[in-house]
């Protein structure tokens, strides 16, 4: 399958009076077409900053400090910023987590929509409002005729998250990235926005990354999964794979420890069923530990985790990689 | 059922209802009101966990605070060990805080950041006049840190200085001080990170075996509720639709709101592809609920009566209480 994205070796870094931090380090993954790559870490583990750095959005003081970020075979780290603006939107669009900060709330949703075809598709102002008010009803919103009149505090949370999908969607880009879509919305309202995703990927041929904490939201929406952890990505592979066969000690953990429904042992029983939680707590990313990021709560940890920095290596000959001394020596020969 | 049959409940809730009123124009008139919480009733027995689950809006959190008297009901009976909490006067009210301890949703709004962590945690016993003197109060509280899993040598350092994770532990060991009998918790994972949730439930859990607290834990993740609850009410625009002992309600939903949740749940697991009845529209506002049952507006399977009339909640199998029109009355021998 064709790659539409593939990144190699990003790092952004943000520069505080308390030192370097590095949000994203050597970060390498690849986004197939048509494919939905989900990227899953806890906060603080880099993945927004992941996603602005792909449209070089990172504000200062950060800023992208290595990698090339290839899209449909051009790098787009080697654009010029007149040409880097003309790809935000109209090939890769960004939906955030709140769409209530996201929106301008002195605009009508209507006209927020059609904006980006005005500005980008050199549209009239009145064929515009028509293609928001179409859009609108692509992303489920009831009444869209009137509500495209709405101003975004007219909505509710769900209808303002569809609206910025419709917005994302205006100008037909070929990649779309979601960062915590669903996060603030009610579990029934976040079924629902995952059902409109997975619909429009499949109608508008779109590729999708999908950002989240969510275990459950990744596993039902992505082909592939990469897991990042303090500023790197620990794991990546199949969707069934990395649930079945998890590498990464940190993925097993991760997958051990969410509460899943019907697992929780026999009623009345004398002992509520404990959870297997991952001890410890996410490193602060000015203090990490020496070695691998994970060693202080790894239940693996050998010596020369404590001496290494573990990098992402290709296991056998598949696509599938991971950051750890349990797979590979510190020369990066398999073990 | 589980834990409630039998003996008196340590805490019985009565047609609980909290109204808040809408203001508008420069008088500030009453132009209507949210009914929050519309006609809640509960019990929970020693030792149990309630869980009170609903999405935002249903009312969870009100019902909470009128329980703990934080905020004042506008009508209704709270019965805690068989006193009447609402007719309490402020002082008694104070006193029967002891028993009744609250865990908050934010750790990070609900320390005081200008304290340090051993002083919020030494609050209680010095407010309640516990302990006969400083030392041995600290010697409470050393132990408290401990046993939430805190190590007591981090005392004197400020909240700001503690990941979130520690921070809900913080605000455990504060709920704890005084043994309390219940817990009101609401929202007490909500906004951990998913490795270090697990570990703030497995605390719930002990600690609950160790020292037989009651809990009502509210909540939104049904996932947790499965792994806390011996009894789980789901509560839908201010009343509460379905309540039943864990198993069952997992096993059994039968109010299709509870259904609907259910199946909302995204599974951690790619390799099971899954029914869903995915709902359509948003829940309507508690200022103006749908007649009938609130419920209808939303329902895949409303009839005919669903608008019209307000099912009541009623027992259909013993304990299996529901309030919806396909389940009129208890389903024994029909």
């Amino acid at each position: 399958m064709p790659r539409i994205l593939e990144v190699t070796d990003l790092s952004t870094h943000f520069t505080t009076p308390e030192g370097e931090v590095r949000a994203v380090d050597r970060v390498s993954f690849h986004v197939d077409e048509g494919q939905t790559l989900g990227l899953v870490g806890e906060s603080g583990c880099g993945k927004s900053v992941l996603a602005l750095s792909l449209l070089r959005l990172v504000p200062p003081p950060g800023r992208i400090v290595s990698g090339r970020i290839v899209y449909k075979g051009g790098d787009l780290m080697a654009l010029p910023e007149r040409g880097i603006r003309r790809v935000r939107g109209r090939e890769i669009a960004l939906i955030f987590q709140e769409p209530s900060t996201a929106l301008n709330p002195v605009f009508t949703v209507g006209y927020q929509i059609a904006e980006g075809l005005i500005v980008h598709k050199m549209m009239k102002k009145k064929e515009a409002l028509r293609e928001a008010a179409r859009l609108m009803e692509v992303v489920r919103i009831p009444d869209p005729g009137r509500r495209v009149r709405d101003y975004p505090h007219q909505m509710s949370g769900g209808m303002r998250q569809r609206v910025m999908i419709a917005m994302a969607l205006a100008c037909r880009p070929s990649l779309l990235v979601a960062d915590e879509p669903t996060t603030a919305l009610d579990v029934t309202i976040q079924a629902e926005i995952l059902d409109l995703l997975r619909n429009l990927k499949r109608d508008f041929r779109l590729s999708l990354i999908l950002i989240s904490h969510n275990l459950g939201v990744i596993a039902e929406t992505a082909d592939r999964i990469a897991v990042m952890y303090a500023g790197r990505i620990v794991e990546e592979a199949g969707a069934n794979d990395l649930f079945a066969r998890p590498k990464h000690p940190y993925t097993a953990g991760l997958i051990r420890s969410i509460p899943r429904l019907g697992d929780a042992g026999p009623e009345g029983g004398d002992r509520k069923k404990r959870l297997a939680a991952i001890e410890g707590t996410v490193p602060d990313l000015l203090r990490l530990p020496p070695g691998c990021a994970f060693q202080p709560r790894c239940p693996d940890v050998m010596r020369e985790c404590r001496e290494h920095v573990p990098g992402l290596r290709p296991l056998g000959d598949s696509s599938d990689t991971v950051a750890c001394f349990k797979h590979h020596d510190p020369e990066g020969r398999p073990r | 059922m589980s834990a409630t049959g039998a003996g008196r409940p340590l805490l019985e809730v009565t047609d609980l209802k909290k109204y808040f009123p809408i203001r508008r124009g420069v008088f500030s008139r009453i132009s209507g009101w949210v009914r929050a919480v519309d006609g809640v009733s509960l019990r929970i027995a020693p030792g149990e966990t309630l869980a009170l689950v609903g999405e935002s809006g249903s009312g969870k959190t009100t019902t909470g605070r009128c329980i703990l008297r934080l905020l004042e009901p506008t009508s209704g009976r709270v019965v805690f060990d068989g006193t009447d909490l609402l007719s309490l006067p402020a002082r008694a009210m104070r006193r029967m805080r002891r028993q009744i301890q609250v865990v908050f949703q934010d750790p990070y709004g609900s320390l005081n950041p200008r304290m340090r962590v051993g002083t919020i945690v030494r609050e209680p016993f010095d407010i309640h006049r516990i302990g006969a003197n400083r030392r041995e109060r600290d010697e409470m509280v050393a132990a408290l840190l401990r046993r939430v899993g805190l190590d007591p040598g981090m005392r004197d350092r400020y909240p700001h200085e503690f990941s979130g994770g520690q921070r809900q532990r913080i605000g455990v060991a504060r709920a704890l001080a005084l043994r309390p009998r219940l817990i009101v918790a609401d929202e007490p994972v909500s906004s951990l990170d998913v490795s270090v949730q697990a570990q703030v439930i497995n605390l719930f859990i002990d600690l609950q075996e160790e020292f037989r607290i009651a809990y009502l834990f509210i909540a939104h993740d049904l996932a947790v509720v499965e792994r806390i609850a011996d009894r789980v009410a789901v509560m839908y625009l201010g009343q509460i639709v379905e309540v039943a002992a864990r198993g069952e309600i997992f096993r059994n939903p039968l109010h299709p709101y509870t259904r609907a949740l259910l199946q909302a749940i995204p599974i951690p697991d790619p390799a099971r592809a899954r029914e869903r009845q995915v709902l359509r529209g948003d829940p309507p506002s508690p200022a103006q609920p749908p007649p009938g049952c609130r419920f209808h507006t939303r329902c895949p399977s409303a009839v005919e009566a669903c608008p019209r009339i307000e099912p009541p909640l009623l027992e259909v199998t013993p304990g299996h209480w529901v309030a919806c029109h396909l389940h009129p009355g208890p389903e024994v021998g029909r």
